[in-house]
């Protein structure tokens, strides 16, 4: 690779963004249009960018590319980005959402559009630097920061329990945060460094990893979120705006996942082998638990948002089935996971915008007057489902193959889920676009507009393309993958030998 | 290699077409294209059903056609691809068949609906689906077809979707299927644990050596840890197939999983036609065949299969017998005769089950399609009994739907290869549970044989109760009583054709002398399994007896129905509880409600209530809310506080971290 900086590049890009809205003023509908146009032009440059990432990958090479190497303040600390298998597609996954967010917000958002269009690529800013970050103090700076802008687009322009959406949300990821942090120091106190690479060689000891998995397990499940630590999420999407819960939905929750493999699985391997069972067990109660919750639910978002700590359960499984199977599935559970229920929450700000209410009850019949919607809310719905042929199915096939290697109760419980997933959304699907159309209120209601074509139809091509060809995806994936299970068998399996020289 | 592809994936363009551009070019250029590409394809299959069962065939094996990569996943390595033996070859033919001739069929039937694109465009997706599933080289593109067939049906179910009933129907159908798949799933998760791969033919090849020898050490090695029994390789093969059993049971709505398929009656006739006789429900079916390289090494799972297919058969004739919705007797005699089907397979008789699989889409989808046009006739009504007297008024429909009857009913020579289709295959499957040796073998016998008494009298009570006495129907309705149009009647004519002759054409090759020959290894049979031998030489009362359960049902219906019509009415008054029970389909529907829905809406609420919001909200964040609100109240900063708080401990653990830092790395 040249030594062009390509990942800066694609990080900081939205910054030039930001730079040029901060010159515009809002007044009048030229401003409000100049906004939208330099906030969807620079989306849209940043996702391009990235691609070049995804062209000049080396999918044979296990380690990071794309490295870029600065000391900072004579510290250990560095700023250090680069991206593997693992990491590469969660960085094309944000660039590629945020347009979707732009568009999503066209005429939805109505006051102070600079503060939210600039709070969107601050946030996208921190999203990706997540992502590349090969540090951990930088690491936990873009993974900590990236909430304030979310909390922000919450409690600004939310529905209106916003305040306390928020400050649950502020609560719950507080703790873990804390305990995130003094982690970080004493990795750096036993290691000698802050550098991703360099940690991930270090063998930590395990009575160490013990708590230092912990610590990291309290925050990246919250950010999952994992039961019972979940309840945030609802809230939070109830209350964000169509745009922050796809963001929510497509990518704050993968940073949990993210950081489960970047740091929990490959460094702590013993302490993840110790605590799989438990982690085995929050998730099918998540499966199992969660999806109950969600049929119930009268709201549209919130049953949305059920559904996905739901699909998140699989991904922790996946995860810690530690297998290929269930790492590769559950990477790929998680970006499909990312643009399908980004694209329910579209599907659902659709006709919000059309008549503010998220009441389920205060829908039915929509498919009379909105035969184009039927059909795009109707393939999100399968690939919630985990139809074969959508890319929904493939995560949670292989996550469940994964975890049947791993033990077959919880692939036993974990595959109830297909039954009570199609319960939950066929249901939704029922009450909201079959039957008559009655009800006055929706009688007027006109299908998608150009803009939400826009929007919906490249969600729904992705969906199926990667649902009947996923091979792009696991190319990416495969070698870093193998890379990651290989070395944690190898530790666990040593630390078993050394187990029974000691007995 | 094009002729495999365009086999399959001509309908999937036909399905494009008339759904994405249905409305630019209208509904009966979508009709023309979709019906024509079936026939297209329809005659492509009988090419292939010719050439591969009975042609001189060209190489070893089974012919392979890649398409595309889809999963590679560590020892997980799945393709797109065809595969195409004698058992594909004849889904093929049954499939296409139907699936043109039902095309052909809606062209008439559907012709007043506003949404005919839309209709078309499923059915041809539904055909594609279905091909991919019998096509399939591997167990996982085998679920893609399965749950494709199963969206499918979901979708033409819900047809008419502002009708409550048909969309609560389509969603019934597809959740009471995804617990079939749900054993489905697992079972492959099994098959993949078990033999390294879900590639048929890495399976079967590694199936043949799969049982190490009696007393071989490794018998007592545990293979398998499933659900906290620790299996050896024959009990592992046990539960693998019993697994993917409960996956053929959804679909082919064998009991306990069967309460979709009457349901299901709420989709337009041809849909039934199609999907809910011919072609979808018979896919378990198809399943077990396929996979009978593994259900041969356990004979556990293939007495569960046997039970659990005569248990079937017995209890849907049982409620067929007093259903009135003309729609619903199929629909229950379709859940019986696909009982019939897994007997034969859990006996060890595949090639029977499948021969049966054969006849019977043409008799049923006849039968349907026959009943289609008395609905059609009748302006939509479906209740028999406002219905009687018809035979005049539509006598093409009544002499079509008389060859279905007799067809079903099995009537033929006893002794002989001479009779109706059913007369053939159903026979054939009841001597072979006669001289089956599986412990449940004689009780499945005993119940096939009541069942086919069953089946004589439902399948003569709709013909008698429709066609014939004085008219039930108001004035208007008989009055405007008409004949189907052309467009529909010739599918019943080839399809009658069918009923007649597919028994006595087919039954050497399948069943007969010429079966190994024919199969070519598609069908796989144990060294000690010789059933298919034994069948011809059971007793002549064994063979006599469907014949005489037929004849006996014969005149028990003629009987009640047109020689003294009140009796129907005093046995039911004289036996209430029974008749109810059995109206009542045994209370299923109602047991399920109680005992799934309600109490799975009572968990979620109870989670929804006391779990989330009564317990983690409560003691959680909302415990701590309460104290910070206390606290920020006397700071009087309640609004937003928390942000700034937040970066600034934020800032402040930066801050500390870094110092930190700069401080150990001077030390």
């Amino acid at each position: 690779m040249t030594g062009w900086p390509i990942l800066s590049t694609v990080t900081f890009l939205p910054l030039v963004g930001v730079a040029l809205l901060l010159l515009m003023r809002e007044d009048g509908a030229n401003g409000r249009r100049n906004i939208l146009n330099i906030s969807l032009a620079t989306t849209v440059v940043t996702f391009l960018a990235s691609l070049f990432i995804w062209y000049h990958f080396d999918n044979s090479n296990v380690g990071f590319q794309f490295v870029e190497s600065h000391p900072w303040l004579g510290t250990g600390i560095g700023y250090r980005v680069g991206v593997d298998g693992i990491s590469m597609l969660f960085v094309i996954l944000s660039t590629f959402l945020m347009p979707f967010c732009i568009l999503a917000s066209w005429n939805a958002i109505e006051h102070r559009l600079k503060e939210y269009m600039i709070a969107f690529l601050i946030l996208e800013v921190l999203m990706v630097g997540v992502f590349v970050s090969l540090d951990i103090v930088l690491f936990y700076v873009f993974f900590e920061a990236g909430l304030i802008p979310m909390f922000i687009i919450i409690g600004v322009w939310g529905g209106k329990d916003r305040v306390y959406a928020s400050y649950k949300f502020f609560l719950y990821t507080l703790l873990g945060s804390v305990l995130m942090m003094l982690a970080i120091m004493a990795m750096y106190w036993d290691a000698g460094t802050t550098d991703i690479s360099e940690l991930l060689k270090h063998d930590f000891p395990p009575q160490m990893q013990m708590w230092l998995w912990l610590a990291f397990f309290a925050s990246f499940a919250v950010k999952m979120p994992m039961w019972p630590v979940h309840t945030w999420l609802p809230d939070a999407h109830v209350q964000a705006p169509t745009a922050g819960s796809v963001i929510l939905a497509g990518i704050l929750l993968k940073l949990g996942g993210y950081g489960l493999l970047r740091f929990s699985l490959p460094m702590f391997p013993l302490a993840s082998d110790y605590f799989a069972p438990m982690v085995y067990a929050l998730s099918v109660i998540a499966i199992i638990y969660t999806s109950l919750v969600a049929m119930m639910q009268e709201d549209i978002k919130k049953l949305i948002a059920y559904s996905s700590v739901a699909h998140m359960g699989y991904v922790t499984l996946g995860i810690f089935a530690a297998n290929t199977q269930g790492v590769q599935g559950a990477i790929f559970q998680m970006i499909s996971h990312g643009f399908v229920s980004g694209a329910l929450f579209l599907c659902v700000g659709v006709v919000y915008d059309r008549t503010h209410t998220r009441e389920i009850a205060a829908y039915g019949g929509l498919v009379n007057n909105m035969p184009k919607y039927a059909v795009a809310f109707m393939v999100f719905t399968m690939a919630n489902v985990g139809l074969p042929g959508t890319s929904g199915f493939i995560g949670e096939f292989l996550t469940l193959i994964g975890a049947f290697r791993a033990n077959t109760y919880v692939a036993l419980f974990a595959a109830t889920g297909v039954i009570l997933s199609a319960g939950y959304a066929l249901w939704l699907y029922r009450r909201v676009v079959f039957g008559a159309l009655e009800k006055d209120s929706l009688k007027g209601l006109v299908d998608l507009s150009g803009r939400e074509k826009l929007i919906l139809y490249p969600l729904i091509a992705a969906t199926i393309f990667f649902g009947v060809y996923p091979a792009p995806i696991f190319d990416v994936t495969a070698a870093s993958v193998d890379h990651l299970v290989q070395n944690y068998s190898a530790a666990v399996e040593a630390a078993h030998k050394v187990a029974a020289l000691v007995n | 290699m094009i002729l495999y592809k365009a086999i399959v994936f001509l309908p999937l363009i036909g399905a494009i077409i008339a759904g994405l551009f249905g409305r630019a070019i209208g509904a009966k250029a979508s009709e023309l294209v979709t019906t024509g590409l079936m026939l297209i394809v329809a005659a492509l299959s009988w090419y292939v059903f010719l050439n591969v069962g009975f042609g001189a065939h060209e190489g070893e094996g089974p012919i392979r056609v890649e398409v595309l990569r889809w999963i590679q996943s560590g020892g997980i390595d799945v393709s797109w691809s065809l595969r195409i033996d004698t058992l594909t070859a004849v889904m093929l033919v049954v499939v296409n068949s139907v699936s043109s001739l039902v095309h052909l069929y809606s062209i008439g039937y559907m012709h007043t609906d506003p949404s005919r694109p839309r209709f078309f465009s499923y059915l041809s997706l539904f055909t594609f689906a279905m091909l991919m599933l019998v096509t399939s080289d591997n167990l996982l593109q085998m679920f893609f077809g399965w749950e494709g067939v199963g969206l499918a049906s979901y979708l033409l179910i819900g047809f008419w979707y502002t009708k409550p009933s048909a969309s609560a129907a389509a969603m019934k159908a597809f959740i009471v299927n995804r617990v079939g798949d749900f054993g489905f799933v697992l079972g492959i998760a099994g098959v993949f644990v078990l033999f390294g791969s879900i590639d048929f033919t890495t399976i079967f090849a590694a199936a043949k050596t799969y049982l190490p020898a009696e007393g071989a050490a490794e018998n007592a090695d545990v293979v398998l840890n499933l659900f906290g029994m620790h299996l050896d390789k024959a009990h592992a093969i046990t539960a693998v197939c019993l697994l993917l059993f409960m996956g053929a049971m959804g679909k082919s709505a064998q009991f306990l999983l069967h309460t979709w398929l009457p349901d299901a009656m709420e989709g337009p006739t041809p849909v039934s036609a199609l999907i809910h006789a011919a072609t979808m429900v018979t896919a378990g079916v198809f399943l077990v065949a396929r996979m009978s390289p593994l259900f041969e090494l356990s004979h556990t799972a293939l007495t569960v299969v046997t039970l659990i297919g005569a248990i079937t058969a017995f209890f849907a004739a049982t409620v067929g017998l007093v259903q009135n919705d003309i729609k619903r007797v199929i629909a229950y005699s379709t859940c019986s005769q696909l009982g019939y089907m897994f007997v034969s397979l859990g006996v060890g008789a595949y090639g029977a089950g499948v021969f049966h699989l054969f006849t019977h889409a043409f008799f049923k989808a006849l039968l349907f399609l026959c009943a289609g046009s008395v609905i059609h006739a009748m302006h939509h009504e479906q209740d028999m009994r406002f219905m009687g007297g018809l035979r005049k008024k539509i006598p093409l429909t009544f002499w079509t739907m008389l060859i279905g009857t007799l067809a079903i009913t099995g009537v033929g020579i006893p002794g002989t290869e001479i009779g109706f289709a059913g007369f053939l295959s159903k026979d054939a499957i009841i001597e072979s549970a006669y001289a089956s040796e599986l412990p449940v073998a004689g009780f499945a016998f005993t119940l096939l044989v009541i069942a086919a008494f069953f089946t004589s009298f439902y399948s003569w009570r709709l013909v008698f109760m429709t066609f014939f006495g004085h008219t039930r129907a108001d004035h208007h309705t008989y009055d405007h009583a008409h004949e189907s149009p052309q467009v529909m009647l010739i599918p019943l004519f080839v399809l009658a054709i069918g009923a007649v002759l597919a028994g006595m054409v087919f039954y050497g090759y399948f069943v007969g002398e010429e079966q190994a020959e024919f199969w070519k290894g598609a069908i796989f049979y144990g060294a000690e399994n010789h059933i298919l031998e034994e069948a011809h030489h059971v007793p002549t009362l064994v063979k006599w007896s469907p014949f005489i359960a037929m004849l006996l049902g014969l005149l028990l219906s003629w009987y009640m129905y047109i020689k003294s019509p009140s009796t129907p009415k005093v046995l039911a008054s004289q036996h209430r509880a029974l008749y109810n029970f059995l109206l009542n389909k045994w209370y299923f529907d109602e047991l399920y409600d109680l005992l799934f829905v309600r109490s799975a809406k009572a968990l979620g609420r109870f989670f929804w209530k006391k779990g989330d919001v009564g317990l983690i909200d409560a003691y959680g964040p909302n415990g701590v809310a309460a104290r910070v609100v206390d606290v920020t109240n006397r700071m009087a900063r309640l609004q937003s506080g928390y942000l700034y708080h937040y970066a600034f401990a934020m800032l402040l653990g930066i801050a500390a971290l870094v110092t930190w830092m700069m401080l150990g790395s001077a030390l």
